[in-house]
């Protein structure tokens, strides 16, 4: 029976994880940018508010207040497309994710999932892959040769390392026997984290993750050296917000992923003990704390990466991709059937 | 002992170039990512070498030329005649000036009989050569005390400076004759 307390109680998630959402993809533009500065002997942003810490808002404002322009392309519908695609894809995924096992409000227990569907993983890699419409529609709208080899680029990246990516997945889902969310994570409590026993499949995923969020080194899409801007040259305003804003959300939202699979999600050594002496409430708000700490430990981990490594080559990527990630996950696979089979 | 040409390494850093084909194990890349994120990741936890600019100045060394400043002596009278001799000298032609005559009770504010009633620089033109304060005679000039950058600013007219941005402060040539006695 749905009732509206059901309504309310989802679109109360909802609306909380899309404005967690927000909140981290705009601060990790801030992080972003302190990150690179203390890397590099600097201190970053410490001009607006205490920090820096309103240099998210002066940014968004500016692009806010920036002319709107238009290529002279005649795909004046696509090139809006573009961006509300990459935003939207970014924030779909979050859908699924289990951000707590549960609460006790008022006596009635509440998910903190927006929804628990039995195929969530495949309904992510889904969603992930629809992402690259964002990309290549508005590369291809903007009537620019650079936008539109980025595009390419940036479509043939994502779909090579979208194989990998799957492959290393499914030695994960050997071991789980679940495609849902909510309960890998709840395999792996204590600490019975998935990369523990998987630390190969963790790293190709890892790897994938940073090309499927077109991060360096893998940032071809968007190489300023070579492609000026890649698929957002042309795009100017909100439009290139929503494109740069679409790149942080995917940022957290991996993050969220990662944490989830393989870093055993909202499980954090000790809930047992906290559920059953001091309570469910508190065990798992600990539990969204801990989830939350392990996403922003994945978050410095992309910056860090990116102001280390330089971008790859292109022959270098698909090498890496095709003869190196994939035959890598197989052999995986194939050990991880092995041990399934001499263990049980 | 033959050193040869190519053997000799000035800096001491010296290293040949290889391009030998990658092992197995280079070509996961792995090892060096770690290696490089673990440089990274001490600059990380460095001391930054920032210079919080207004707040805080770099410290200039006793010849630094930054923007003028017209001295006063000890007792607080300024030193420029308005002899012309700095705008005579400037290569740049940033100067100009009008002379005045001192009038009676004005003695506590100019040291000699004439001196400057207007006094401008133009900032955007001068190049801060320094020929002004050597060819001053009455060491009136001086690019060296004030130690600033001229800032910066919206409209060209702001870059003209007169006297009373160049004029040593007052307190600070009381400050030096206190030291002085």
């Amino acid at each position: 029976m749905l009732d509206s307390t059901f309504f309310i109680e989802k679109g109360i998630i909802i609306l909380v994880v899309f404005a967690v959402t927000m909140l981290f993809a705009m601060y990790s533009t801030w992080a972003e940018r302190k990150v690179a500065a203390f890397l590099q002997d600097r201190v970053g942003p410490n001009r607006a508010g205490f920090g820096g810490l309103l240099q998210p808002l002066a940014d968004g404002l500016k692009l806010f207040s920036k002319e709107e322009f238009f290529p002279n392309t005649p795909n004046r519908f696509l090139f809006i497309v573009g961006p509300a695609i990459a935003m939207s894809t970014a924030l779909m995924t979050s859908a699924v994710l289990p951000w707590g096992d549960k609460l006790v409000i008022f006596g009635k227990e509440v998910i903190l999932q927006a929804t628990d569907i039995d195929v969530a993983l495949l309904y992510v890699f889904g969603v992930i892959s629809v992402g690259v419409y964002g990309i290549m529609i508005g590369g291809w709208a903007s009537n620019n040769k650079f936008s539109l080899m980025g595009a390419v680029r940036a479509s043939s990246q994502m779909i090579s390392y979208e194989v990998a990516m799957g492959l290393s997945i499914i030695a994960l889902l050997m071991m789980t026997g679940t495609l849902s969310l909510k309960e890998i994570s709840m395999q792996q409590s204590e600490w019975r984290w998935n990369v523990l026993y998987q630390p190969v499949s963790f790293l190709i995923f890892l790897i994938c993750a940073f090309a499927e969020t077109n991060r360096t080194p893998f940032d071809l899409a968007e190489c300023e050296s070579e492609l000026i801007g890649g698929y957002h040259t042309e795009y100017s305003s909100m439009k290139m917000g929503f494109y740069l804003f679409a790149e942080y959300a995917n940022m957290f939202i991996s993050s969220a992923i990662l944490a989830i699979l393989f870093f055993g999600g909202y499980n954090y050594p000790g809930m047992q003990w906290m559920t059953e002496n001091v309570g469910v409430n508190a065990a798992n708000v600990l539990g969204i704390i801990a989830l939350l700490i392990k996403i922003c430990c994945f978050i410095f981990f992309y910056m860090w990466v990116r102001w280390t490594i330089p971008r790859f080559r292109y022959d270098q990527l698909m090498n890496l991709g095709w003869r190196i990630l994939i035959p890598l996950a197989i052999i995986n696979i194939m050990i991880t059937g092995v041990c399934i089979l001499a263990f049980k | 002992m033959s050193t040869s040409i190519q053997n000799i390494s000035l800096s001491g850093r010296k290293k040949e170039v290889s391009n030998k084909e990658m092992t197995f194990m280079e070509s996961l890349y792995l090892v060096a990512i770690v290696k490089g994120l673990m440089i990274t990741i001490k600059h990380f936890f460095r001391k930054k070498v920032t210079i919080h600019y207004p707040e805080q100045t770099r410290e200039m060394s006793p010849v630094y030329r930054g923007r003028h400043m017209l001295k006063r002596d000890e007792q607080g009278r300024e030193n420029c005649t308005a002899c012309g001799l700095c705008a005579l000298s400037c290569p740049a032609e940033a100067i100009t000036m009008k002379a005045a005559e001192r009038k009676k009770g004005e003695e506590h504010l100019y040291r000699e009989e004439k001196y400057a009633e207007i006094y401008e620089i133009n900032m955007l033109r001068c190049i801060f050569c320094g020929l002004c304060e050597e060819a001053c005679p009455k060491d009136a000039i001086y690019l060296t005390v004030s130690k600033e950058l001229v800032p910066a600013n919206y409209d060209r007219e702001d870059f003209i400076f007169g006297k009373d941005k160049l004029v040593m402060p007052l307190e600070m040539a009381i400050a030096n004759s206190k030291s002085v006695n």
